[in-house]
């Protein structure tokens, strides 16, 4: 029925071929994906989490760091399980764990876009100056490249932050100048092969310089691969950071956030469940939703990567 | 051949030396006050001063650096600040744990990856490779200690607690003291590593098994009326492991150095607990040696992917 009445639109009045570019192609093909919407909206439910956090405290009225050590813990001390005043259950020193995982929210959410962020910064123009620039430059670069990607990242990055002292500045650097490689490795490879293109040799014909040449022309016929690598970077990057966290190296307590949160819980698992399930959680359901809208996002770029 | 060896070996060592001076920088410019730590507290700067000279450290940080390099091409790493232990020593002792749990992981996530990504490219968009895909993706997502603590939880608590005595709740038995507790203390960490990093196989496996069904002479096998089931195993999946063993020998290279997290979860002293100690302790000899043999590591099992590459594509070599 609404095909026979577009059929006789298009009879009556053509309408103008409209221009879609590969990027409105792959957004198009995003959207009827149904597992990457979910995801997106799940990243938002917890983006919302994040900004609103202040509004679990006026709910519950449990400030994130107050510690109810009469009604949050039992007689013996030990963490009280979820109930009509903690929705979630307390943590060891009797804080309303509901509230600490809104309030955690905002650390690995910051740290997985900044951090992400400048990874993906210092990749792409070091992919593109080393692919682009060729001779010394690339070769430098192209070693520094080895250097880094060969270095035990979580080694490093936990010697560093045991030197300097934790903070979520230092976590946040450490993240971005060692992940870099990854994506300068493949902005390189790209270039490689787009700088031997004839739109290049146009651009250049014009009187354009290297500098407008790399980031107006060959930019953006990088991007795809950026963009899907970019979404699947952000999940790691929120693992690294709890996993710092975990490992007594995140932020300096009493901050709430996820990592540190499962790390105060192993002592008590055997006895406090909660306390280990909501911020574990918490941290699984935000990676499994940015890893299946990255999933979502790679066969909506890469079309050639799921059809048979 | 030849050449193409040489070239990538000496890359190899730029890259390893590179790495020893950023190492060695950076530690040694960072604030250290091991030299205290060692004295106690009640020590008089001449203690302290005479601790630092016996360890080198009152000499330019270029001078330490030429003397352990010296001593690095020599095959001698140095020796601990606390019990004066060769670093070379430390690392074989902590080695063949971190080599037991990497290839006891390995060879299930292969497995697993493998057999789930030829599922998937045989089936494909079916429900079977829907939710093979959605499993592996779920302990993708699983930050690994996260993962560990609830194997510990499931499997170690909840089974001791129900009388089921089969798994301990942490440490290590060397392989030496019979295979049965060996494997006892490994495999709760071996599930651990293998379910995060089988993921990266099935998607793998999944999709240069794909491309390689849409082959012609895959349709000639069948043509021939060979079994299905043949033409997968035998003449698929052949040539679609390749990228898989890439990956692989990348994979094994970084775990020496990557599996910090789940030897700390489980109390397993191999190489990443180790490094954790000495960092605590700012046992710099450590930290160093550590980080450098994990990077060699990498270098060595990128080396050998690439060779296994051009013994495979003589393309490759002259590039």
């Amino acid at each position: 029925m609404t095909a026979a009445i577009e059929m006789v639109d298009v009879l009556d009045e053509p309408k103008a071929i409209e221009g879609r570019s590969p990027f409105v192609l792959a957004v198009h093909r995003l959207r009827k994906d149904k597992v990457a919407m979910i995801s997106l909206a799940v990243i938002l439910l917890i983006v919302l989490m994040a900004i609103f956090a202040p509004v679990f405290t006026a709910i519950t009225g449990h400030p994130p760091n107050e510690q109810y050590r009469d009604i949050g813990l039992t007689p013996d001390g030990l963490p009280r399980g979820p109930n009509g005043t903690f929705w979630l259950g307390t943590d060891d020193l009797g804080r309303d764990i509901l509230v600490r995982i809104a309030y955690g929210a905002r650390v690995s959410l910051l740290v997985g876009v900044i951090a992400t962020a400048i990874t993906v910064v210092i990749g792409v123009v070091l992919g593109l100056a080393a692919g682009f620039l060729g001779g010394i430059t690339d070769t430098v670069l192209a070693r520094l490249i080895d250097v880094v990607l060969s270095v035990p990242f979580l080694l490093v990055a936990i010697a560093l932050v045991s030197v300097t002292g934790p903070s979520l500045t230092v976590t946040v650097l450490v993240i971005g100048c060692f992940s870099w490689a990854s994506v300068a490795r493949i902005v390189r490879g790209q270039v490689l092969s787009l700088r031997e293109r004839e739109f290049v040799e146009a651009a250049r014909s014009l009187g354009a310089g290297d500098g407008r040449i790399m980031f107006v022309d060959v930019l953006p016929n990088v991007m795809a691969p950026v963009i899907v690598y970019t979404t699947l970077l952000i999940p790691v990057v929120i693992v690294t950071q709890a996993t710092l966290s975990f490992l007594g190296l995140g932020l300096p307590p009493p901050t709430a956030d996820w990592g540190g949160m499962i790390s105060s819980s192993q002592n008590y698992y055997t006895t406090a469940w909660w306390f280990i399930l909501f911020p574990g959680l918490a941290l699984l359901i935000t990676t499994l939703a940015f890893n299946l809208f990255g999933d979502g996002v790679r066969d909506a770029f890469d079309p050639r990567a799921d059809r048979t | 051949m030849a050449m193409f060896l040489i070239r990538r070996i000496g890359h190899g060592i730029l890259v390893l030396w590179l790495i020893s001076v950023a190492v060695f920088g950076l530690f040694f410019v960072a604030p250290s006050n091991v030299a205290q730590t060692l004295a106690g507290r009640q020590a008089t700067p001449e203690t302290i001063a005479l601790i630092k000279h016996r360890l080198g450290l009152d000499l330019p940080v270029w001078k330490q650096y030429l003397h352990f390099l010296g001593n690095a091409l020599k095959g001698n790493l140095g020796y601990d600040y606390y019990h004066q232990v060769a670093v070379t020593k430390i690392i074989a002792q902590a080695l063949p744990i971190t080599v037991s749990l990497a290839l006891g992981a390995a060879v299930l996530w292969l497995l697993l990856g493998v057999f789930n990504g030829v599922i998937s490219a045989t089936h494909p968009r079916s429900l079977a490779d829907r939710g093979l895909t959605l499993f592996s993706l779920f302990f993708y997502s699983f930050p690994s200690f996260l993962l560990g603590l609830l194997l510990l939880y499931f499997l170690y608590f909840r089974l001791t607690l129900a009388g089921f005595n089969w798994f301990p709740a942490g440490g290590y038995s060397p392989i030496a003291g019979g295979i049965g507790p060996w494997v006892q203390h490994l495999v709760l960490p071996w599930i651990a590593l293998a379910l995060l990093l089988a993921a990266t196989y099935t998607r793998l496996t999944r999709g240069s098994m794909l491309d390689v069904l849409g082959e012609d002479y895959i349709r000639t096998a069948r043509s021939k009326g060979i079994r299905e089931s043949r033409v997968v195993v035998v003449h698929g999946l052949r040539s679609a492991l390749t990228p898989v063993i890439t990956q692989f020998g990348i994979d094994l290279g970084q775990l020496i150095g990557g599996v910090v997290v789940t030897e700390t979860v489980f109390s397993l002293p191999g190489l990443g607990q180790t490094a954790v100690v000495a960092i605590n302790q700012q046992d710099l000899p450590v930290i160093i040696g550590i980080v450098l043999f994990a990077s060699a590591a990498v270098v060595v099992a990128n080396i050998l992917v690439d060779i296994g590459y051009a013994v495979l594509d003589p393309r490759v070599r002259l590039h």
